[in-house]
């Protein structure tokens, strides 16, 4: 177990895609670079002896039974990390965009189309998988820079895992980084990764009931994208159905529907792309206006 | 299974909480899970079985206190409980819902020794 952060993941592996870097995530690891993402978690109330002594030492009954308040989110650890990489993302005003799905959805495929369009923009891919560094290569054979996570038997990418390999990869000023979920739409719902929008991935041959089945993925979307619309006709796929569905679960989510095979719709899901990086910048924008007005008021800011 | 995921941070969080607060053993483990948050009972308590073997929390109780899920009505321009994300609203029987809670995932408090 990480004695560094405490993580127990044995499992996890990071590909940087560099001859040799790959590690196992166990922590012995030299990182020479900063290893940023606030991992003290827990250490801070590690050092027994300062401590020890508030407990009911009152030899009253020593062994009877307290009762001990906590009252905390239980994934609070998770939380923390991904504030960290939350805060490390604003500093270059980056927009990290959590691709949640099935596996097959398209969410690779979509990645790649889209790097390939997005000319100067800087972007950047981690890749979640519970093995293999198939996708990570697919986007490095855009030119782009991808890390690849495994994750094991692990269901899920979580912060921690998202703050190592953002520790990989040169976050460039108001950048994309896409990360893509593992393949799964129900547990990757529950972990906040520092991401600023989280994507709902569903092609048109899973059906346009799955919104009704895995209600949880669609209620934490930002966006939806249906995928495969060139397919729809030879699934029986109803998209006014999925869009039902999606209302009754998110009302306010915007849907996108893109064909990549036909180069269809990927118009508005770029335009989504800027208003989210826009949106970084102007969250930016009201910061160092704040800022000048705590310099002008004469206030540290 | 992220329920297994879920159960080690909170053992993680447990056993913290045991070094700074000295005790030794936990009898019972009280937590709020909303309707929305997105875990099955089930699958918590087997996760936390597995999870909390050889820890502080081995043989501990996991109570589980079910919190509802919370709703705004837009026709009854008001917020209403749920018993799940596809109920409709318990007063005008409509679908145009948006969630407001019911998402929690916290843990009370627990009894030790
Ligand atoms: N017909 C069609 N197939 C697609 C489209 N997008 C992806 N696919 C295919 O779907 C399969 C899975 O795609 P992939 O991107 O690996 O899915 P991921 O697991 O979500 O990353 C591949 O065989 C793709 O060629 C599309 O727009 N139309
Ligand atoms: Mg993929
Ligand atoms: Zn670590
Ligand atoms: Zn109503």
């Amino acid at each position: 177990m990480c004695v560094t952060c405490g993580c127990g993941g044995g499992e996890t592996t990071i590909d940087t895609g560099e001859p040799k870097r790959r590690h196992a995530h166990d922590h012995g690891h030299p990182h020479g670079h900063d290893h940023s993402h606030g991992h003290s978690h827990g250490h801070d109330h590690s050092h027994g002896q300062d401590h020890g002594h508030d407990h009911a030492h009152d030899h009253a009954g020593d062994h009877a039974g307290r009762t001990v308040a906590l009252e905390r989110d239980i994934l609070s650890a998770n939380a923390r990390l991904a504030a960290d990489n939350r805060r490390l993302l604003a500093k270059t005003s980056s927009i990290a965009l959590n691709l949640m799905s099935s596996p097959g959805s398209g969410k690779t495929t979509l990645l790649v189309e889209t790097l390939k369009r997005l000319g100067a923009v800087p972007a950047v891919v981690i890749e979640g998988d519970q093995q293999t560094s198939n996708d990570a290569e697919r986007i490095r054979a855009t030119g782009r820079k991808a890390i690849q996570i495994n994750t094991g038997k692990g269901c899920h990418l979580d912060a921690h895992m998202v703050g190592h390999a953002l520790e990989h990869l040169p976050l460039e000023p108001n950048g994309l980084v896409f990360i893509e979920n593992v393949g799964n739409l129900v547990c990757p719902a529950a972990f906040d990764l520092g991401e600023a929008r989280r994507v709902v991935i569903l092609s048109v041959t899973e059906g346009e009931d799955k919104p009704l089945k895995y209600p949880d993925m669609f209620a934490v979307a930002d966006l939806v994208v249906l995928t495969k619309t060139d397919l729809a006709p030879y699934v029986d796929f109803d998209g006014e159905a999925a869009r039902a569905h999606v209302a009754r679960i998110n009302p306010s989510v915007p849907v996108i529907e893109v064909s990549v095979r036909r180069e269809d719709g990927l118009k508005p899901w770029l335009d989504w792309l800027t208003t989210q990086r826009r949106a970084a910048l102007e969250a930016r924008r009201r910061q160092i206006e704040a800022e000048l007005a705590a310099l002008d008021a004469g206030v540290p800011a | 299974m992220h329920e297994l995921s879920i159960c080690q941070s909170l053992i993680d969080m447990i056993a913290d909480e045991a070094r700074r607060q000295a005790f030794n053993r936990v009898e019972v483990v009280r937590i709020e899970v909303g309707r929305f948050a997105g875990v099955e009972p089930g699958a918590l308590a087997f996760g936390f079985e597995v999870a909390s073997r050889g820890t502080v929390c081995d043989g501990a109780r996991l109570e589980i206190v079910d919190l509802p899920g919370l709703a705004y009505c837009f026709a009854c321009e008001e917020s209403v409980e749920l018993s799940d994300r596809l109920a409709p609203c318990p007063k005008c029987g409509g679908g145009r819902l948006q969630p407001t809670g019911g998402d929690e995932l916290r843990v009370k408090d627990l009894e030790v020794v």
